[in-house]
């Protein structure tokens, strides 16, 4: 055995040292920017919102808007609809989103290129826009009432907008390529070969699908579960437009504390809540698989 | 399972076409029971295109292939009840190595205690005793490939079919794979086609050879017959080194440069004369008969470690290669470059080839 060298003298040592320094401090320094806006749009307000949540409607220091929230139904009853609605929205983009990103991983990419724009078109447009178009198509006279009237598929218009039916519908409708994306890059890594190989080995397309295909995308569709429903918990256009008042969710009760009672305590405790509830989604998300994969590219293998 | 442990294989007349390319075209075959099978070809010949039509993953123009008596041309994939295992290996990354070895019996509906003693016997027949808790991913790539040949003989079939399954295997490795998986098939007797582009790995290891080439079978035969009697130009450029040279014909009596060729028995057809470098010899002396002789001038000695290779020009402007083993009391007679020699060639490995100069080259 050779003995080993002296490393801090062999030739270049120091120099060599220095260069990978410089080069742990360029990378550090092209995070930086991006580091300090979180830091002062996300850590400081979000210390304020905490803040601002201890303090009664007289100013002084309590646990006032916590407790409220516990004892009063109503709140509870929010979160509830918060979650249901979220709950929901998931599912129905699951049911609707899983066979569209089989279906595009499994043709030419190049189809699944259009077809992922399709997914991705709405995006291009404002959520308010799209949201109000839903409300022109949904309406009791609107397009949908119309033709299902005219073509005799139901006599009285069906209460589709200002209800659940209408806030499902828009949500559904915006978080579906939240869904779609994750899971389509995780069955595209899917190597067909596993395929061939659970037929050969005597698995019927079924079986093939869900002993092999499906826990191979898994990571992928946790990945855009977490996703849509973490959206979900917060969102507050197309429910506050679609829902008609009737379908209240956290965002909208705390923007009509602000707005209306300019209540910054106990709309900051509730903005303190959905955070705490948001973050022990994606914990228990964690826990399934690791965060990586639900934040990375869900990729499956 | 039936009484035998392997069936024969017989394909008649497939043909599949891409557009206006054959990658089969007209293919006949006949795999006997439990012989060891391998489609050697260039890459794009059609081999694997031939090996997935009987895996049921490439459905073919028209033809017909069956395994014993059942014609299985139409049959899915998860029915033929055929072994395979893939390029890449195909193990299922979301299962243990055991569970991986398990799938095919789960989906034959065996209980977990009738699976478990089965997939004991077969990590222990590829060698992996106490490998069955481990990921797919903490193996090595010899133990990967060990994986897939458990599982793919694990419910007993009785075709086995191989995508070049040493391929990603370094050297010394796949050597010493090929003979395992030879004495593994002596051992199970299962009828086994095996792909290969790899002419040596072919010759290691199959009963039979079917050289294959733009979709067809150029030379079905056992391995001395290729690499001795090639059928044609293709087959013997593909599969060891070889010069080929023009023959003057004359009418039955074939001669090269003039002087007439003494050949082997039944070996009288063919336009081109085979010359393998470790076929040739260096001739010192006039008075060995049984030796085609040609005389040349040496362009170029190569040093390879087992053996010299000495490049030599012809009369006529002919190249041709001789081996010659180097030993070191042999060094010696070694040619130098600029040298006039005779090179001899037994008449017993003088083979004439039907086929033109410029056919079948790479």
């Amino acid at each position: 055995m050779k003995p080993q060298p002296v490393l801090s003298v062999g030739a270049n040592a120091k120099a060599l040292r220095k260069d990978a320094q410089r080069e742990r401090l360029l990378l550090f320094g092209l995070s930086f920017p991006a580091l300090l806006i979180v830091l002062l749009v996300i850590v400081v307000p979000v210390g304020w919102l905490f803040w601002l949540s201890l303090f009664n409607d007289a100013g002084v220091l309590s646990t006032y808007n916590y407790s409220r929230m516990l004892e009063s139904k109503s709140y509870l009853r929010i979160f509830k609809t918060t979650f249901n609605v979220s709950f929901l929205t998931t599912l129905i983009c699951v049911l609707i989103g899983y066979p569209l990103a089989y279906f595009l991983s499994q043709i030419s990419r190049r189809w699944a290129a259009l077809g992922l724009i399709a997914v991705l078109l709405p995006f291009w447009t404002s959520l308010l826009v799209r949201t109000y178009a839903w409300l022109v198509v949904l309406q009791r006279k609107g397009l949908v009432n119309q033709w299902g009237i005219e073509l005799g598929w139901w006599e009285t218009p069906l209460r589709l907008v200002h209800n659940l039916n209408g806030t499902l519908i828009g949500m559904v409708h915006i978080m579906l390529p939240f869904l779609v994306l994750p899971l389509y890059g995780s069955m595209r890594s899917i190597d067909f070969d596993y395929i061939k190989a659970a037929a050969n080995l005597g698995a019927n397309p079924t079986k093939a699908f869900w002993y092999v295909f499906f826990p191979l995308s898994l990571p992928g569709l946790l990945a855009g579960i977490t996703v849509v429903f973490v959206l979900c918990l917060g969102f507050f256009v197309t429910p506050a437009v679609l829902g008609g008042g009737k379908v209240i969710m956290v965002s909208m009760k705390i923007e009509t504390l602000i707005d209306l009672f300019f209540n910054f305590g106990t709309a900051s405790a509730l903005g303190v809540v959905l955070l705490v509830l948001t973050l022990g989604v994606l914990f228990i998300a964690h826990k399934l698989v690791s965060l990586d994969k639900v934040l990375g590219s869900g990729d499956g293998v | 399972m039936g009484q035998e442990k392997a069936l024969p294989i017989k394909i008649q007349g497939v043909t599949k076409t891409y557009g206006s390319i054959y990658a089969l075209n007209d293919v006949d075959l006949d795999i006997h029971s439990g012989e060891f099978l391998t489609l050697l070809g260039p890459s794009g010949s059609g081999k694997t295109t031939l090996l997935m039509v009987l895996a049921g993953f490439n459905r073919p123009d028209c033809g017909s292939v069956r395994f014993g008596e059942r014609e299985i041309i139409r049959m899915p994939p998860h029915k033929r009840d055929v072994g395979m295992v893939f390029q890449n290996y195909a193990l299922f990354p979301h299962m243990d190595v055991a569970a991986n070895i398990g799938f095919p019996l789960k989906l034959r509906g065996l209980a977990k205690e009738q699976i478990r003693p089965r997939v004991d016997e077969a990590l222990a027949t590829v060698q992996l005793e106490g490998y069955g808790a481990r990921g797919v991913d903490q193996l090595s790539g010899g133990q990967k490939q060990r994986v897939a040949l458990a599982r793919a003989i694990v419910f007993n079939p009785r075709i086995l079919l191989m995508d070049e399954p040493l391929s990603a295997l370094d050297k010394k490795l796949r050597e010493r794979m090929q003979i395992e998986l030879r004495h593994l098939h002596e051992k199970l007797g299962m009828t086994t086609v095996y792909v290969t582009h790899d002419q040596r790995e072919a010759l290691t290891m199959s009963d039979r050879i079917a050289v294959i080439n733009d979709g067809c079978l150029m030379q079905l035969d056992k391995p001395r017959a290729i690499y001795d009697q090639p059928a044609n130009a293709f087959v013997a450029n593909f599969i060891g080194e070889s010069t080929l040279l023009p023959v003057d014909q004359n009418g039955g009596a074939p001669s090269f440069g003039g002087v007439a060729l003494k050949l082997a028995q039944g070996s009288a057809d063919g336009e081109l004369l085979l010359l393998r470098p470790e076929r040739l010899i260096f001739l010192d002396d006039d008075d060995r008969a049984e030796f085609n002789r040609f005389t040349g001038v040496v362009r170029e000695v190569v040093y390879q470690g087992e053996s010299f290779l000495v490049y030599i020009t012809l009369a006529g402007g002919y190249e041709v290669a001789v081996r010659s083993v180097s030993q070191r009391h042999s060094i010696a007679a070694a040619p130098d470059v600029g040298d006039q020699v005779v090179l001899g060639l037994h008449r017993d490995e003088t083979v004439l080839i039907e086929g033109s100069t410029d056919g079948g080259m790479d």
